[in-house]
């Protein structure tokens, strides 16, 4: 299993448009990914409200975990994409 | 072949559109007894949700950048495979699609109300999914104003403020409520924006989406089933471009129009070019504001708005009406009016409880907090600004709520006449205040004791009901006997033919939405100052209201 711990980085947490923009991106990751906080429940990444349920707030950390082919690619870029801070970004022209 | 329904004409127009039916919040069925094939149960819950998701992820793309970040959100989540897994869970074991989506969604509307904050907030964007849902696997119309991407008649049941939020003129032909009277929420909307209306049709429960219709929001008449292209859709009666006010008689006898808004995007200029002219004219043409409805300001607004907040917006309008007067109504809130920072309990009664003026009973800070703040925002603009408060049942109130206006140096304090109480002692009131205004909506809802809201009792709520009229009279007397100023910012202002009865009875001043400033002041300029009060005498006089407005038909230019 390939597994990444990450910190939020989003002003706003895991709410509003970082979560929209993580669980779409789950969605069409090339593996199954799962996110959990601390030693919580680990919940499906592409699931807005179990995403939206965890509360995660900008520094709370989160693990993902992924299995099979593609594991550790779909990890590091969902990873990765959690650690900015996407409210800073500009939306879609 | 044509059916022909009738209902009350509130605001007049005739167009001709298709009908879309706004849906109302589906009622959970009784639970039934398991579906006979659960898989086709499943995709049937299945193809809702994907309905929903499709529908608001189309709306997020016409939206505005706040509104499309919540949309796209609902969309994620009425596309949410978690969820879908739960009520598929449940329809196998025994749930129908809408018990099943109902349940599913119950789950995760505690997890969200538990985690409280934000979280806690999105819990009304889940029921709003839920309920779409729930509609779209019943086979009814999705709740809330359709969008279906060309103009069309607005048809509902009824039409509360919450729903029409964001309405635009541009889509929306005209509004037809089974519900409703001259008085309710729709019949204001419908003036304000210009739409032609008709309430209280019963009949317009059968009218099935789709549906090409005739409205004529002057006679209350709609035509199902015309041929769209026979009939050519009339421009609103009487725009008469050509008024530039200051409102007056034939004889020269002044009578101030002015204009009913809620905030100073109630000035701003038509940019949609829905080229309403009566609109642009009433603004320009209009001496003043006769009710700046503060509330407005604040309806969504959870905690109170502090001094500098609330000083901002009141200049904002103050600036807004370029150095007019503004007469200023202090909150008009209640429990079915709630401003949610009042926290007000739940009153079995709104309508006869604790509201307007009465609000200060128990939480004297909120008012002396707001007028401190327009005071402010006088002194700030230098504009000249009337203070009234709404609710008012005695002298006393009036002569406290004066005191405490001038406490705050404000010179100038009224009191609004809506509870018969009041207008029977309204020489007492003047006593203590400098003017007053009658709120003819709510006077006819307490002289005749019939709820605004009321379809059925909508001929009890025509504002042309005798019984009422003597009140504005007695109102109009004492106000002449003062030598103070007695206005009127009720809708009856708004109607060209009432509003010389009213200058007939002794009103000073009209106030009303902007784009009916034209024809009343059309009306006024018509007749001297005795033929209106002819016209008053013989409306008083008549049998009942229809008869009141006939007379003063058959006798006006």
């Amino acid at each position: 299993m390939e597994q990444r711990t990450v910190t939020v980085g989003s002003a706003s947490g895991l709410h509003a448009r970082p979560a929209a923009l993580f669980v779409k991106a789950a969605a069409v990751a090339p593996a199954r990914v799962k996110i959990r906080v601390g030693d919580g429940r680990a919940v499906d990444a592409r699931s807005m409200l179990s995403v939206l349920s965890l509360g995660a707030k900008k520094g709370t950390v989160v693990t993902l975990e992924a299995e099979g082919d593609h594991a550790g690619p779909a990890v590091d870029e969902l990873a990765a994409l959690l650690e900015r801070d996407l409210d800073a970004e500009p939306g879609p022209a | 072949m044509t059916t022909e329904l009738t209902g009350l004409g509130v605001s007049p127009g005739v167009v001709v559109g298709p009908v879309c039916r706004m849906g109302g919040r589906p009622a959970l069925p009784p639970a039934g007894p398991p579906p006979a094939d659960p898989e086709a149960e499943v995709g049937l819950a299945a193809a809702a949700l994907e309905t929903v998701a499709k529908d608001l992820a189309a709306r997020a793309d016409g939206a505005g950048e706040e509104a499309a970040a919540i949309l796209e959100a609902q969309a994620l989540m009425a596309a949410d495979p978690a969820l879908a897994d739960g009520v598929a869970d449940r329809v196998r074991a025994g749930a129908s699609a809408a018990h099943a989506l109902h349940a599913a969604f119950g789950e995760y509307r505690e997890l969200l109300a538990a985690a409280g904050g934000y979280l806690g907030e999105r819990v009304a964007d889940l029921d709003d999914i839920r309920d779409r849902a729930m509609a779209a696997a019943l086979g009814r119309p999705l709740p809330g104003v359709p969008a279906p991407g060309y103009p069309y008649v607005l048809v509902a049941e009824d039409l509360a403020p919450a729903d029409t939020v964001g309405l635009d003129p541009r889509t929306v032909l005209a509004l037809v409520t089974e519900r409703g009277s001259p008085t309710s929420h729709t019949a204001i909307l419908a003036r304000s924006l210009g739409l032609p209306a008709v309430v209280g049709c019963r009949a317009a429960a059968e009218l099935a989406d789709g549906t090409v219709v005739r409205v004529d929001g002057g006679s209350g008449v709609v035509v199902a089933g015309v041929d769209p292209a026979g009939i050519a859709a009339g421009p609103p009666a009487a725009a008469r471009p050509d008024y530039t006010g200051p409102g007056r008689t034939a004889d020269g006898h002044p009578v101030q129009l002015l204009l009913n808004v809620g905030s100073a995007a109630d000035f701003a200029p038509d940019a949609g070019g829905t080229g309403d002219a009566a609109r642009a004219v009433g603004l320009a043409g209009a001496e003043g504001v006769g009710l700046f409805r503060t509330e407005l300001l604040f309806l969504d607004r959870s905690d109170m708005p502090d001094a500098a907040e609330q000083q901002r917006a009141y200049e904002e309008l103050f600036r807004a009406a370029g150095g007019r007067k503004v007469v200023l109504r202090t909150l008009d809130a209640g429990a079915d009016k709630p401003l949610p920072f009042l926290g007000l309990r739940p009153e079995p009664n709104p309508a006869l409880g604790v509201r307007g003026l009465r609000v200060a009973r128990v939480m004297p800070e909120v008012l002396e907090a707001q007028l401190a703040a327009v005071a402010g925002a006088a002194r700030a603009t230098g504009a000249e600004v009337w203070v009234m408060a709404p609710m008012v049942s005695t002298a006393a109130e009036a002569a406290s709520f004066a005191a405490a206006v001038r406490a705050a140096g404000l010179p100038t304090a009224g009191v609004m006449v809506e509870v018969p109480a009041a207008a029977l002692h309204a020489d007492r009131l003047l006593a203590a205040v400098d003017f007053l205004s009658i709120g003819t909506n709510d006077l006819g809802q307490y002289t005749m004791a019939a709820d605004r809201q009321s379809g059925d009792l909508a001929e009890l709520l025509d504002p042309w009901q005798p019984a009422v009229l003597q009140l504005i009279a007695a109102c109009g007397a004492a106000g002449r006997q003062a030598g103070k100023p007695v206005g009127v910012c009720g809708e009856a202002a708004a109607d060209p033919l009432l509003a010389l009865v009213l200058v007939g009875l002794g009103v000073t001043s009209l106030s009303m939405a902007p784009r009916s400033v034209p024809a009343v002041g059309a009306a006024l300029a018509a007749h001297s100052l005795a033929e209106c009060e002819q016209l008053a005498a013989a409306a008083v006089a008549a049998a009942g209201a229809r008869e009141a407005r006939d007379a003063v038909q058959a006798a006006a230019r």
